[in-house]
């Protein structure tokens, strides 16, 4: 009886709605405000690009290229003389881009592993209590505040490294370059790990919990032991979930900035991974960093344009994550999981 | 006594190998094999790894906050010294943070329902619909420093001055609490817009069929059946994106100016404040840090702590409404 009028009503088809026109000016008003948030976005976008533009122009794909010191390139930028036609531009990104790249991308890696175990301990192995406990531990290191982890990080951290990390070979070796003093691609890597984790090990646990029992408990008849039933059924099933947690996690560690200004010790410059462990002690700065440093001057013509460059190429590239972590838990939801339900 | 209870042992290891048939093939082979022990151990280190973390960062903030914070650091106002670490508190810096949370509490509340609503009920015509969605993802996605400086693009435009200080020379300063609050009530949308779509999906189909067949049309139905019904779904979401306002720093460092105390513009009484500047608890805690210009360390803990004690507080909530939040239909 039920099924039967559910299958008959058909809102579109409601007779009230047509009698009313207040409906229709609802739907009208409700639906032009959602559509607002595209128009912020696109508005975003194409103002912060604009406003960006004269410092690509100015550059050309030089822009993206290395050479010099940058951070002697912006202090000029930002020195440069007050009539327009003298403003300097020129920059070459190349060491914050390289910062930005490096410690989110070894940041993610590192999450997604552990985090991926993690969430297997949680849904898998974890005593019931310490499940229990462990989901709003989760929850609470997601919703720490990014400043707090940077405090942390630049009174805890960032000493430790410097006292037992680096030897006086190190800093010798490398005086005439940088200083190492703990603020680090290594200082910054640990906290956004730790920053980035609590997000994919939810969005992982989430999923993990919504692949139905059936079909572990397939494998576990076909006598299989509770790992492999997990590794090749399980996550075998939520593998886009993975790749959605994993590209949300890279947009959140990719417009990272106050920790990362904290911690990575503000000097823009392109750690060289052929130093070996070195690579991981030397300082560097991202763009989100470079943004919140220079943030006081904004309002110099040249230097505002050049941190909004920055901005765009922020811009881009989280929001193409996003929409590819958007569509990534589509798929999830229409192929594996939901259709299983 | 003790040989013979090992003398039973073995006895019983053997029942079970027969118990079981060819177990000793199989046990030969490894039923848990070494990659999958591995696997194990790694699930079970990640896992107390992240127990340790949190208790690590809980622990010891908690330390530092009973070290630093005392009743004068709350209750007095932030002053201007060369010694940081002697004088003056951050009550302001309190008030700033309660201010920009509601603020964009506010404003993010309304658009986020009304954005949700609008998903879930109507969502016409639905490719529409789907990059309205995927939108609201962009911006959870885009980072607050970018939302930061785009908002003070947009404030420093002539036809905003009525929102923020504008110099002499008619250049509109752009950073207030106003701007503040309406680029933070963007970092909250996703929220309320989460938690409100999970609300209103928890809604069963009949319920909705109920009022139509009452006699209301769609609009009232939202208005008297559906909001109601959503609303645990909407706090949560609320609270979750106000917790998040009160954690982010990059907006604050940007749009809310630098003053360490809460600086007025204008004489209206109310408005004057937000279209003023001021600092909150996280913009404190950068700016003592040695990474800032302050740099008195027990100052920052101490704001740190109270920091964490209100995000804490807000999770809590949330989690007490999820929890409460299991409506049984009937």
């Amino acid at each position: 009886m039920d099924q039967q009028y559910l299958g008959v009503f058909d809102e579109s088809k409601d007779p009230s709605k047509k009698a009313d026109p207040t409906n229709q000016r609802v739907e009208l008003m409700l639906g032009a405000l959602a559509s607002l948030i595209l128009v912020f976005i696109l508005g975003m976008v194409i103002f912060v690009f604009l406003k960006g533009l004269p410092s690509f122009t100015g550059n050309g794909v030089s822009w993206f290229g290395s050479g010099g010191n940058v951070d002697e390139q912006l202090a000029n930028i930002f020195n440069s003389p007050a009539e327009p036609k003298d403003y300097v531009y020129e920059l070459h990104a190349f060491p914050l881009l390289w910062s930005t790249f490096l410690i989110s991308f070894i940041a993610v890696a590192i999450s997604t592993v552990v985090s991926v175990f993690a969430a297997i301990f949680i849904v898998e192995f974890a005593p019931r209590r310490l499940e229990l406990f462990l989901e709003p531990v989760v929850k609470l290191l997601a919703a720490i505040p990014s400043v707090i982890y940077g405090l942390i990080g630049i009174l805890v951290l960032v000493p430790w490294i410097n006292n037992n990390l680096i030897t006086e070979e190190m800093r010798a070796s490398v005086a005439y370059v940088i200083q190492l003093d703990g603020s680090s691609v290594m200082a910054g890597v640990i906290i956004l790990t730790i920053m980035i984790m609590p997000i994919m090990i939810a969005i992982v646990t989430d999923s993990l919990r919504q692949v139905p029992r059936m079909w572990s408990e397939g494998a576990l008849a076909l006598g299989v032991n509770r790992y492999r039933a997990l590794t090749t059924v399980s996550l075998r099933a939520i593998r886009p979930a993975i790749v959605a947690a994993a590209v949300l996690a890279s947009a959140r560690a990719l417009g990272e900035a106050i920790m990362l200004a904290m911690v990575t010790g503000s000097i823009g410059f392109a750690p060289n991974p052929f130093d070996g462990f070195l690579f991981f002690l030397e300082p560097s700065r991202p763009l989100g960093a470079t943004i919140i440093d220079g943030a006081e001057g904004l309002s110099v013509e040249p230097f505002g344009q050049t941190l909004y460059a920055f901005a765009a190429i922020l811009i881009i590239s989280t929001a193409f994550l996003s929409f590819a972590g958007w569509a990534a838990r589509r798929s999830l939801a229409r192929y594996s999981i939901g259709s299983a339900k | 006594m003790s040989s013979v209870t090992t003398k039973r042992r073995k006895a019983a290891v053997r029942q079970s190998r027969r118990n079981a048939g060819p177990s000793k093939k199989i046990k030969a082979k490894g039923i848990w094999s070494i990659g999958d022990r591995i696997g194990v151990v790694a699930a079970w280190v990640a896992g107390l790894l992240l127990c340790t973390i949190a208790a690590s960062i809980t622990l010891f903030m908690g330390w530092k906050g009973i070290q630093y914070v005392t009743w004068d650091v709350i209750s007095s106002s932030p002053e201007a010294s060369l010694e940081q670490s002697k004088v003056g508190g951050f009550l302001d810096p309190i008030i700033g943070t309660l201010l920009l949370t509601l603020l964009g509490g506010l404003i993010a509340t309304p658009v986020g329902v009304s954005v949700a609503l609008w998903l879930t009920e109507y969502g016409r015509p639905s490719p529409l619909a789907r990059f309205v969605e995927a939108g609201v993802e962009v911006i959870a996605g885009t980072p607050s420093i970018v939302l930061a400086i785009f908002g003070l693009l947009i404030y420093q435009q002539g036809v905003m001055s009525p929102f923020s200080f504008t110099a002499d020379g008619g250049e509109v300063f752009g950073r207030s609490f106003f701007a503040a609050g309406a680029a933070m009530s963007l970092i909250a949308l996703p929220f309320v817009v989460g938690g409100t779509r999970e609300g209103l999906n928890s809604i069963p189909k009949h319920i909705r069929e109920a009022s139509y067949a009452l006699g209301k049309d769609k609009a009232s139905t939202i208005r008297r059946v559906l909001l109601p019904s959503a609303r645990r779904g909407i706090a949560t979401g609320s609270t979750l994106g106000i917790a998040r306002i009160a954690g982010d720093t990059a907006i604050v460092v940007v749009l809310l100016g630098a003053s360490l105390q809460i600086a007025p513009e204008g004489n209206i009484p109310g408005i004057d404040v937000l279209r003023g500047t001021g600092s909150t608890l996280t913009s404190y805690v950068f700016q003592n840090s040695p990474a800032g210009e302050g740099n008195a360390p027990e100052k920052a803990y101490a704001a740190a702590f109270v920091l964490l004690m209100i995000v804490i507080v807000l999770n809590l909530v949330v989690s007490r409404l999820t929890k409460k939040g299991q409506h049984v239909w009937g």
